[in-house]
């Protein structure tokens, strides 16, 4: 188990430096290098759009005095091992908006974030796997029908939409107020309040933003469970099961459940990406301080090197997730070898 | 594998192209056939040519032009009319130019159904509530919310065909390679999946769209090369499988070259899976484009598109129906890919017969 988790781990370097590599000859692609950029940002932020001439010159000064600091007058492959060294030892540099180091900004707010993508998954896999269960031990009842159309229409809700409509609808605008309008705490919070009502109020702001991050994936889960479901329940093993006496139960629960897991825990390796797409989404909306907001935000202000930040930090998130799952999948099914993945 | 279709693709092999088209619709009708009994899917089916047909026919549905005029004792159709001056053939005549045609005195007129454009502003109607003058209501502009979503249907579906077509050009190129040469192309190709599946993709698009000049081709083309590694997947197995054939074999052994071989003997036959994995990606390309122009990134900010109506409504929570209208759109869209999406898949994949 132990050298199987250091090979997967091992594996995983080639994959981070072909993601970085791609973030990095995006950089590079890009019109303007990030001194023109820095420079662009920082008049931008003045809000001078007419420059006059002698300031001009300063301004060019400034930006051959950063291109030296930043390296980006050496060799192309230097420069990424540059890049790539400096991101391992977690320092992006200063935010275009504020000089503030991007690191700092991005370690405040990764708890956030991860606190809502965990429990999202959590959400997912709670609702998915109990609902692709029923829907398969009822194949052809009303109730299995309704589940799978559910589903299917849940899956094609755009986040964008629902969680529009619950800003709309249900939080405060001109209909019911039954959840808060954003942020993660009421604005009347007070850190001596007894334990139980911080939780309520955590409660209630992070309801709706998880169930809005879940929904898609535990539609879509639902199913793929429930087609797991049904290919075991056609395997010779199931019908010996339940002719030495097995109570339906056991067999369900015991036997087919378990091995319908596989391809469920496989799937954590593509929930994660859309999850953390998701949060740039509802993070947004409901004015969550997590990292989503902060890529939202960055995107708009043109901060480059805080977006090329999160880029590197999500993708890191996302790799350590399919290892999770990788590991998992050796746990539920002890047969997996390594380096094999199911396609 | 049906032996018979991989037997008449190896008849129609030496045939010209015409052979070709002729040899896959006997495939294609019965294809249609069998979709057409699954009632879902072909409902799913209208509402796609429907949606189709809405973009096409965008100028003729809402337009602040009218679609016949009788003014003066000429007769005018003046959308055609402007067409035609698009295309620089015609001219406006004199008393048509920079006219506002619903002021006309003494014309006789018939207007679109939506007698709008959804660039038309109105400062005096800013956010007004569904009435007969404006079914859907108005924007903070006092712009037409069914106009816009009108000519936003446009946005949405070149930029998810558009996309889309980039992305099966990638995938099913990559996927051939690596399904058709194995060894190291596909380690190397395989390794390329595993790079993008574990890329977050949002994150990806808004950066580049943080860094590039916001446009509806940048959209397309990021859209397009982030979405290809399940097609490109979907053609590597069918590809692997396909590749051991006898009729591979054969074609091999009297020396077609590669090329011929893969696109032209391999490829029709493992379009099917394809096919599904395109119809399921149009409808993510469309969902990928609301979400970006819902933040306002990539699509220019002055373009009005199902995304960017939806947008307002969360800085207006009072305007029900800058949330309601678009973001329907987008889910009746969605899911009537999706539908006819599943539709094919039940028809094209036999081994999932049963499984539903």
């Amino acid at each position: 188990m132990a050298s199987y988790a250091l090979q997967r781990l091992l594996l995983i370097v080639p994959t981070f430096i072909g993601i970085t590599l791609i973030g990095f000859l995006i950089m590079r692609l890009a019109p303007g290098d990030p001194a023109e950029l820095r420079a662009a940002g920082g008049l931008a932020g003045a809000g001078g759009a007419g420059v006059s001439i002698d300031k001009q010159v300063s301004v060019d000064e400034a930006v051959a005095q950063w291109r030296n600091q930043y390296g980006l007058d050496r060799p192309l492959q230097v420069q990424y091992a540059i890049w790539l060294k400096n991101l391992v030892t977690l320092d992006f540099g200063e935010s275009f908006k504020d000089n503030q180091p991007v690191w700092g900004k991005i370690a405040e707010r990764l708890p956030v974030t991860i606190k809502l993508n965990i429990l999202s998954i959590l959400v997912v896999y709670l609702v998915a796997i109990p609902l692709g269960v029923y829907s398969a031990t009822h194949t052809r009842t009303l109730g299995d029908q309704v589940t799978t159309i559910t589903a299917f229409i849940l899956f094609a809700v755009p986040t964008v939409w629902a969680a529009t409509m619950a800003l709309v609808f249900i939080c405060g605008g001109d209909f019911f107020y039954l959840f808060p309008p954003g942020g993660l705490s009421s604005i009347d919070y007070r850190p001596d309040w007894p334990f139980w009502r911080k939780i309520k109020d955590q409660a209630w702001h992070l309801f709706l933003p998880v169930v809005l991050l879940s929904y898609g994936g535990f539609a879509g889960l639902s199913r793929y469970m429930r087609a797991s479901m049904l290919e075991v329940l056609g395997q010779d093993y199931v019908q010996v099961a339940r002719a030495k006496g097995l109570l339906e139960r056991v067999v369900i629960m015991k036997h087919v459940v378990r091995n319908s897991l596989i391809p469920l825990v496989t799937m954590l390796a593509s929930l994660l990406p859309a999850l953390i797409g998701g949060s740039v989404i509802i993070e947004t909306i409901f004015s969550i301080p997590g990292l989503g907001q902060l890529g939202y935000e960055s995107v708009r202000a043109r901060d480059y090197p805080t977006v090329m930040a999160l880029y590197s930090v999500s993708a890191v998130l996302t790799l350590i997730g399919i290892l999770l799952s990788d590991l998992l999948l050796s746990v539920v099914d002890p047969r997996i070898a390594f380096g094999r993945r199911q396609a | 594998m049906n032996p018979t279709r991989s037997e008449r693709s190896d008849a129609v092999a030496g045939e010209d192209s015409a052979a070709h088209a002729s040899g896959g619709a006997g495939l294609w009708s019965s294809v249609w056939r069998q979709f057409r009994r699954n009632r879902i899917a072909l409902i799913g089916y209208w509402v796609v040519l429907f949606l189709a047909l809405v973009a096409l026919g965008a100028d003729f549905l809402a337009n602040d032009r009218p679609l016949y005029l009788h003014y003066r004792g000429n007769t005018h159709f003046p959308i055609l009319r402007g067409y035609l001056v698009g295309m620089g053939l015609a001219q406006w005549p004199a008393d048509l130019l920079n006219v506002d045609y619903k002021k006309l005195e003494g014309a006789t007129a018939i207007f679109p159904p939506v007698p709008y454009r959804q660039t038309n502003i109105d400062l005096f109607a800013p956010l007004e509530p569904p009435s007969t003058k404006h079914w859907f209501g108005t924007d903070k502009l006092g712009r037409d919310v069914m106009a816009g979503m009108i000519h936003g249907s446009r946005i949405s579906l070149s930029i998810g065909f558009v996309a889309v077509g980039i992305a099966v050009v990638i995938g099913v190129v990559l996927g051939a390679f690596a399904g058709y040469f194995g060894s190291w192309v596909d380690i190397v190709i395989s390794r390329l999946f595993e790079i993008m599946i574990s890329i977050p993709t949002f994150f990806l698009l808004i950066t580049v769209a943080a860094l590039f000049r916001p446009s509806i081709f940048m959209t397309m083309v990021i859209i397009g090369l982030t979405s290809w590694v399940g097609i490109a997947r979907f053609t590597r197995s069918e590809f692997l499988r396909i590749r051991n054939l006898d009729y591979v074999t054969a074609a091999i052994s009297i020396g077609v070259s590669n090329r011929k071989v893969m696109f032209q003997h391999i490829l029709p036959n493992a379009l099917a899976p394809v096919i599904v994995s395109v119809v399921l990606g149009i409808a993510g390309a469309i969902l990928v484009e609301s979400s970006l122009s819902f933040l306002g990134i990539g699509v220019p900010a002055e373009l009005v598109t199902w995304g960017s109506i939806l947008n307002e409504a969360s800085g207006a929570t009072f305007a029900w129906w800058l949330a309601v209208f678009p973001g329907f759109a987008i889910f009746i869209t969605v899911l009537s890919y999706y539908l006819v999406g599943e539709g094919l898949r039940e028809v094209l994949d036999p081994r999932l017969r049963g499984l539903r």
